[in-house]
């Protein structure tokens, strides 16, 4: 665990980046600091790994005092992964990968053995070894960031806004990418962002940091989402706060209706018992891959014409979705109804706004009742 | 006995002897001033109010005529090619020190940050990041100081007949040959291409990594040493 006690950073013009923080960082989970440009998340993170010494407090490891090892041991042992990647220009991929090894003095067959392992775990073809970060994509160059820091396996990882400078898709993709990774290699990372959007996806634990280097609120993201601790964490959190927090909400409870999916051959049975659940069916292809709604009134038995169909919008995959991804599909739907799917993207069944509503309420009740409970354990 | 390449006794070398001599006049001073200039343009990278004394210091010393150099030097060198080359090494400092200083300079803060954070101490971080990615820009000042020290040399020719090829352009005047003084300038001339071009083969050997797009810098110019290394710089920061 990293135990940042009490931590303030005053510089000599008398600015104070960071007051009086405390964070207590849990191992193998991602702790997120987040807060607007000045309030000293960044300079938090230096200070892990004293690129910025604390005029004041005490930070520990495992705890031990960090100062209590040479500054290049300790951040030899804690990877950093930066905005823009930070990758030696002059240097191949794979010689970038293997820096922190070679400072550690294994031999460079070993080091670029472990640089290629490491590719491969971050999604880069092997055939970019050779190449020099010029070559590269922004997403690229960032993979090959990450690989860098976690060339020597540091229990450790610091990551310094590591995607804000890559395009929205990509960035989508690199933080699916860590989540996966996370999961393998079950790292204590602290990551830095300005988007309170990544700090909800990533963290494990959200601190929100305020302009001052004052902590405002450290606490789970659904907690974050559910209960702003003050005015400030609320504005920061944005207006549409509820319908983020529908990410915690899983879309297993909710009912879904199968009669209104038929196939494109369906009979005009299968049709009306459809028509008696919902205004609208869902045709699917043999294989059940949805291709559209239609108005019963409009469908032929039998011979059902794909091309005439409304388009479904993006479905949501049922059970491991979340109540934001339904809600989301069913208010793109033009006929307000989501589409559920299973993994394999077969339509498993279709579900109202209204219903997801009702989910929702439910789900809000079940919180509130848990919370209650822990707040009656606790206090 | 009148031909173009034929050189007079007095000068006690062939025309290679002498191209030979030129080179070693001309380039040794250069390599003494990187190895001067390195040292003091890392202070300056590292000590920020003392680069503009520095540069005050380096032009004055470029504005000095080489025959008062050589005035003051002939008392404790002697009529010999250390007395040309002090001179030369003095000017190469003032397009060399600027040279390094942009280009440490030009190493991107992320870079800096990322190597810090890796856990390179500050002689790793200057040896193995700041100073190869500061290898263009140190290549384009060589190439200013190189080719300007090769015309210069000519001046030793003032010291006992030690210009090199320059001292040809005195035995074309005592020796009635004219065709002497356009061979000193040809060959002073085309050496100095040459050498430009062997820098510039250096360089591309040197940087595998720079976009191929961004090599066709701006020719650095002799008149402007003090910024010549300016588009080399910008180059190498992209």
């Amino acid at each position: 665990m990293i135990r940042i006690d009490t931590v303030t950073k005053r510089y000599p013009d008398g600015t104070v980046a960071v007051d009086r923080l405390s964070l207590d960082i849990p191992d193998r989970s991602i702790t997120v600091l987040v807060g607007p440009s000045g309030c000293g998340k960044t300079t938090t993170l230096r200070m892990i790994n004293r690129m910025v010494e604390p005029t004041e407090g005490t930070i520990l490891l495992d705890g031990a005092d960090i100062r209590d090892q040479p500054v290049t041991a300790l951040r030899r042992s804690m990877g950093y992964v930066i905005q823009n990647a930070g990758l030696f220009q002059h240097r191949t991929v794979v010689d970038n990968i293997a820096t922190v090894p070679r400072l550690l003095g294994w031999s460079k067959q070993k080091a670029r053995a472990r640089a290629a392992e490491l590719m491969e775990r971050v999604g880069l073809d092997a055939s970019l070894a050779k190449r020099y970060p010029y070559q590269l994509s922004g997403g690229q160059q960032q993979r090959v960031g990450v690989a860098r820091a976690l060339a020597a396996d540091p229990p450790v990882l610091l990551m310094d806004e590591p995607f804000s400078a890559v395009d929205p898709v990509v960035r989508k993709g690199l933080q699916d990418e860590l989540l996966r990774l996370q999961e393998e290699l079950g790292k204590t990372i602290v990551f830095v962002t300005h988007d309170i959007d990544e700090a909800v996806t990533l963290g494990t634990m959200v601190a929100v940091l305020r302009t001052g280097g004052r902590l405002a609120q450290y606490a789970p993201p659904a907690e974050l989402l559910s209960a702003p601790a003050d005015a400030f964490v609320e504005d920061f959190l944005g207006t549409d706060r509820g319908f983020r927090r529908l990410s915690f909400f899983g879309s297993a409870t909710l009912r879904l209706r199968t009669a209104p999916v038929v196939t494109a051959d369906a009979t005009a049975e299968q049709i009306a018992a459809g028509a008696a659940e919902a205004p609208y069916v869902l045709v699917t292809d043999a294989d059940g891959t949805p291709l559209g709604w239609a108005e019963p009134r409009d469908l032929t038995a039998g011979r059902i014409d794909p091309a005439r169909l409304l388009p479904h919008g993006r479905p949501f995959v049922h059970g491991t979705g979340s109540l934001r991804a339904a809600l989301d599909c069913a208010v793109l739907s033009p006929t307000g109804w989501a589409v559920a799917v299973d993994e394999a993207g077969r339509a498993v069944g279709v579900v109202s706004q209204q219903a997801i509503g009702e989910a929702i309420r439910a789900a809000h009740g079940t919180h509130r009742a848990e919370a209650a409970e822990e707040a009656g354990v606790t206090g | 006995m009148n031909g173009f390449f034929d050189i007079p006794s007095d000068l006690q070398h062939s025309w290679f002897g002498l191209i030979g001599l030129h080179l070693r006049e001309a380039l040794l001073p250069v390599l003494a001033g990187l190895l001067a200039a390195l040292p003091i343009a890392q202070l300056c990278v590292r000590f920020r109010w003392l680069y503009p004394p520095v540069l005050g210091v380096t032009t004055v010393f470029y504005a000095i005529p080489s025959l008062a150099f050589f005035v003051v030097l002939i008392d404790y060198t002697g009529q010999t090619e250390l007395t040309v080359m002090i001179p030369l090494a003095v000017y190469s400092l003032v397009v060399l020190v600027p040279a390094i200083v942009d280009g440490v300079r030009s190493v991107p803060q992320e870079t800096l940050a990322a190597a810090t954070a890796l856990g390179l101490g500050p002689l790793r971080r200057y040896l193995q990041v700041q100073l190869p990615i500061a290898v263009p820009a140190i290549v384009a000042g060589l190439r200013v100081a190189a080719v300007s020290s090769i015309s210069l040399v000519s001046v030793g020719m003032l010291i006992g007949n030690q210009g090199a090829l320059g001292n040809l352009l005195q035995d074309a005047r005592n020796y009635h040959r004219p065709e002497l003084a356009v061979n000193s300038v040809v060959t002073t001339a085309a050496l100095a291409i040459c050498v430009d071009a062997a820098l510039v083969g250096v360089r591309r050997l040197l940087t595998p990594w720079m976009p191929r797009t961004a090599r066709h810098g701006g020719r650095p110019s002799a008149a402007r040493p003090a910024g010549a290394a300016a588009p080399e710089a910008e180059e190498a920061a992209r």
